[in-house]
């Protein structure tokens, strides 16, 4: 027996970590269909078997949603991927999203035991495995749902952290509205992570998955503007979650950025996603299509703006960092991506100033190469200008990607929110609750802009506190 | 769907007015205040300030002038039929207050986005002079209810088909001369936007704008309709839509304006093929 075993997982050592398939770069720099193909049944189960199935499992402590990994692993191990979805779906409401977008080597995969001597499971290649093979080829069963118990719920705002908290507490038996200022509800899902990354269809289907358990999804309404919170309490809402996003671009605030061809990621990005401008003229918003293109920053929203400017046909795309590759924010696996499709980095260099023609378009920038200096605030070493080593860039297409600020439309309309000195709102980390009473917020309203996971785990912490607030009391 | 509840031509059929059920913008809209539309699936987000709004009936009016795909499309768009999106209120309100003579002007569809701002200006207790003005006559718009929200109104055209002969910035000097104005408000093409502000600094007489850049979501989240305003980059979507005139930079609204002037064109010569 003990020799059997040990024969056994010498046999999983053995195994390497299964590759998920992907189109090649050459010929996905030119079209907007997903890059990495999906595991096949076969791939699938034999990825799992390399799961060595920890009696105290290390990586469900790295997941901000506590998904029984393990145990969903198991199943489809054994090839049982309705139970396996059925048994993600206790923990997660999105698992095709998380599967293909949450930073698994920051998490999950980032502390499985397998990855101290070699490689990790493919932890996330296996959600997404378990919730695709549900989509394609499901029963469409609903998981089991609590008797309904007559309170409702507001979310506000249908990205990754209110869906979760519709998830969570229509399964529990409240009713949920969730309530989205664009046309189309899935936050950033879908007007800001590009179809290469995640296809809205996925994002669709996951909508869709909610509003068969009973989620009402709302669409066209301003909270803080259509309606106010209050309103929203007089309308019979016993609680409202708040799960808005940042939604405030930053600029660069140098010299020319008003010139036209320079966007915000948030725009581009949305006119691009949301608004299909990559399929202009068949669809009607326009997009400028850069030759020469520079996209400032590098964390996701970078490496995703500059993929799909090369997508759009561009000749050079260039990603514009003041700081060194080891303090890029991306995640690995999008800077990859990116450097195979030919994604050129402009490392230690700053924009100084934009330059435009007589039609106010921008044709070009001025950059400043930076080295790096003694350690700042936030522990990374400060860059600082190199005396004298300005240099000019071609560009007739600038995106800034250098993060997000708080959005202070619904906040101004409701004094009794308190907000943070950068204007987000103040929730307890525990519950999600915030200085007004029966409201909850989480995502990056409170925390800043951050990942889908972890605005989900915000949604979940929250969740369970509406949950006990309904059932019990505040 | 956002029904279409009336819909009438203007202006020879350059010019249409919608009248659309939202109630729930109807209830809370004030004049100043814009929706962003989008007629069908494949559709442009476009924001138009509203012309007038009814709470009781739950209808909002917007007045638009063809002037591409987009527009077009929206003209399209019968009795009974409707948007597939419409979001607002959108945008801050208009500041209402009593200052005494207070002057309206409005150029082209500016003279929809006007009115309830006139209106409200009288209602305000203000002396209000509305000065409007088109191309010719047949291109005016909205005379009859200009003249009721108003004390006095006095109407250009350019070609003298009607009324003065000449801008309304001509109409604008005399007033200025003539009264103690203590506010104008200016809202129409951009041209005459900026010149309306270069006569009235020139009286040094506070000018209200009203500015319609490109938008995307409305709600200050794209930065897309960015103006520079007294040297400061502000977002006419949640910043605006009126700002000092004195300090808007019209230049470089004029050209974002044109962002897209070429694309525009593919999109309306294919449109226009197909229909």
């Amino acid at each position: 027996m003990g020799d059997k075993q040990e024969k056994k997982e010498k046999k999983k050592d053995k195994l390497p970590r299964q590759v998920m398939p992907e189109q090649k770069a050459d010929v996905r720099r030119h079209n907007f269909d997903e890059v990495p193909l999906g595991f096949t049944e076969q791939l699938a189960m034999q990825e799992a078997s390399r799961c060595l199935q920890c009696k105290k499992p290390a990586c469900v402590d790295g997941c901000p949603v506590e998904i029984d990994i393990p145990g969903f692993i198991k199943y489809i191990q054994e090839g049982d991927f309705t139970r396996a979805i059925r048994h993600i779906w206790q923990k997660n409401s999105l698992p095709a999203i998380c599967g293909r977008v949450c930073p698994q080597e920051d998490q999950c995969e980032g502390l499985c035991i397998l990855g101290k001597k070699g490689e990790p499971v493919a932890i996330g290649h296996l959600e997404r495995f378990a919730a695709d093979h549900e989509r394609h080829y499901g029963t469409g069963q609903l998981p089991p749902q609590a008797k309904a118990t007559g309170k409702r719920v507001a979310v506000v705002g249908s990205g990754p952290s209110g869906l979760t908290v519709a998830g969570d507490l229509i399964q529990k038996g409240h009713e949920v509205t969730v309530f989205e200022v664009f046309h189309k509800g899935g936050g950033v899902l879908v007007y800001g992570i590009p179809e290469f990354r995640l296809p809205k269809e996925i994002v669709a289907q996951e909508l869709n998955f909610l509003e068969r358990l009973g989620v009402k999804i709302q669409c066209n309404e301003v909270i803080g503007k259509t309606t106010s919170l209050d309103e929203l309490f007089e309308e019979g809402y016993d609680a409202i979650y708040l799960g808005v996003g940042a939604g405030l671009p930053r600029f660069l605030n140098i010299p020319g950025e008003n010139l036209v061809g320079i966007y915000s990621a948030n725009e581009y990005l949305t006119r691009a996603n949301l608004m299909k401008a990559y399929r202009f003229p068949e669809y009607d918003t326009p997009l400028v299509k850069g030759r020469d293109v520079a996209v400032f920053g590098a964390g996701n929203v970078a490496m995703d703006s500059a993929r799909t400017a090369m997508r759009m046909g561009a000749d050079n795309v260039r990603i514009i960092y003041r700081r060194s590759r080891d303090e890029m924010p991306a995640r690995q696996a999008e800077i990859h991506h990116a450097e195979e499709e030919g994604i050129q980095f402009y490392l230690l260099t700053a924009p100084t100033k934009f330059i435009g023609n007589e039609q106010g378009r921008v044709t070009g920038m001025e950059c400043l190469q930076m080295e790096l200096g003694e350690p700042d605030d936030s522990g990374r070493r400060r860059p600082v200008p190199v005396k004298g080593s300005e240099f000019e860039l071609d560009c007739d297409l600038a995106v800034i990607a250098v993060g997000a600020g708080a959005n202070p439309l619904l906040t101004q309309s409701t004094p009794e929110l308190q907000l943070n000195k950068w204007g987000y709102v103040i929730a307890d980390e525990k519950s999600g609750k915030t200085t007004k009473k029966r409201v909850w917020a989480g995502g990056d309203i409170v925390t800043g802009a951050a990942t889908v996971i972890l605005a989900a785990g915000a949604g979940r912490i929250a969740s369970n506190s509406i949950h006990d607030y309904l059932s019990v009391g505040w | 769907m956002f029904e279409i509840v009336k819909r009438k031509e203007m202006a020879q059929g350059t010019v249409v007015l919608n009248e659309i059920k939202a109630p729930k913008i109807a209830a809370k809209a004030k004049p100043g205040q814009f929706v962003i539309l989008k007629a069908t699936e494949t559709g442009e987000r476009i924001p138009l300030t509203m012309a007038y709004t009814n709470p009781e009936t739950g209808i909002i009016a917007t007045i638009y002038q063809v002037v591409g795909k987009s527009t077009a499309l929206f003209s399209t768009l019968k009795e009974g039929e409707g948007y597939q999106d419409v979001i607002g209120p959108l945008g801050k309100a208009m500041d209402i207050e009593k200052l005494g003579t207070v002057v309206c002007v409005g150029g082209g569809t500016g003279v929809a986005v006007m009115h309830p701002i006139t209106k409200a200006m009288k209602e305000a207790g203000n002396h209000v002079i509305a000065i409007i003005g088109a191309r010719n006559k047949d291109l005016l718009i909205l005379e009859e209810e200009m003249k009721a929200a108003s004390h006095d109104l006095r109407v250009c055209t350019d070609d003298g088909s009607y009324g003065h002969h000449g801008f309304v910035t001509d109409v604008l000097k005399q007033t200025l001369e003539a009264e103690d104005v203590k506010l104008v408000v200016g809202i129409g093409p951009v041209p005459m936007m900026k010149f309306v502000t270069k006569m009235t600094r020139e009286y040094n007489v506070k000018t209200l704008v009203s500015l319609n850049s490109i938008m995307v979501d409305g709600t200050g989240m794209c930065g897309c309709c960015r103006v520079s305003v007294g040297g400061e980059t502000r977002f006419a979507c949640v910043d605006g839509p009126e700002f000092d005139g004195h300090l808007v930079d019209f230049d470089e609204l004029s050209k974002r304006l044109q962002a897209y002037t070429d694309m525009e064109q593919e999109s309306y010569e294919k449109f226009k093929c197909e229909t």
